[in-house]
């Protein structure tokens, strides 16, 4: 299937991309994605980050199934305001 | 009125907004750009968003607040973009009947927005940058960015 993700902030200069297009096999979790993506993209990869994952802008948990076409973004700690 | 923008905020359209009727006080809280942190000298804020999620985040906040306090309206806007020092990067109205309601939707709006809504600032300062609160830590760590 196929999964729309888009960077932000930190991730988005780690990766070199504000927005990417991943394949990735059915019934995989927003977790499992993130770790194809560090393979892809080993700058991802931030030493003592924590991440929240947000799927189609909702906040989910990281064992949250993935459906194709999903719009999924991994959020560093915010700092709005 | 919940949104983000990459303007200038204009603190009286929110109030404008936020008018009616049945208030009796307009409580507004302004987060401004300021010039040091952390010992460092800020040059300016550059604020990043996920902004479909970040304006929805910040109307769940605005949803909350109705549900906490008898509160009329409310607007929040922040600001995505640079910020120089001194500006707004984020502005907040309520509206009540009576005033504790407005300064208790106020406060707890900001305090919501540090915790949940998908936006990172980045410091520019003397000597380099860096983006706030990707260090490690707690998720949704606070940080005194007032």
């Amino acid at each position: 299937m196929k999964i729309k993700v888009r960077f932000f902030a930190i991730l988005r200069e780690r990766a070199g991309a504000a927005e990417i297009t991943r394949d990735i096999g059915d019934g995989s979790t927003v977790a499992d994605l993130w770790q194809a993506l560090q393979q892809d993209f080993p700058k991802l990869n931030v030493a003592g980050i924590r991440l929240l994952y947000a799927v189609n802008q909702n906040y989910v948990s990281p064992d949250f199934k993935l459906s194709d076409q999903d719009e999924v973004v991994f959020i560093p700690p915010v700092s709005g305001g | 009125m919940f949104r983000v923008t990459n303007e200038a905020i204009d603190l009286q359209e929110l109030v404008r907004f936020v008018s009616d009727p049945e208030a009796g006080a307009i409580a507004t809280f302004i987060g401004t750009t300021r010039n040091h942190n952390d010992g460092r000298k800020v040059i300016a804020l550059d604020y990043d968003g996920y902004p479909e999620m970040a304006e929805k985040e910040l109307a769940r906040i605005g949803e909350a607040a109705c549900k906490q306090w008898k509160i009329c309206r409310m607007a929040i806007v922040h600001r995505l973009g640079p910020v120089q020092i001194t500006e707004s990067s984020v502005v907040i109205a309520v509206s009540s009947g009576h005033r504790e309601a407005a300064f208790a939707a106020c406060r707890f709006a900001i305090e919501e927005i540090k915790r949940t809504v998908p936006i990172w600032k980045k410091e520019v300062f003397e000597g380099g940058e860096i983006w706030i609160g990707t260090q490690t830590g707690e998720p949704l760590a606070q940080k005194d960015e007032g």
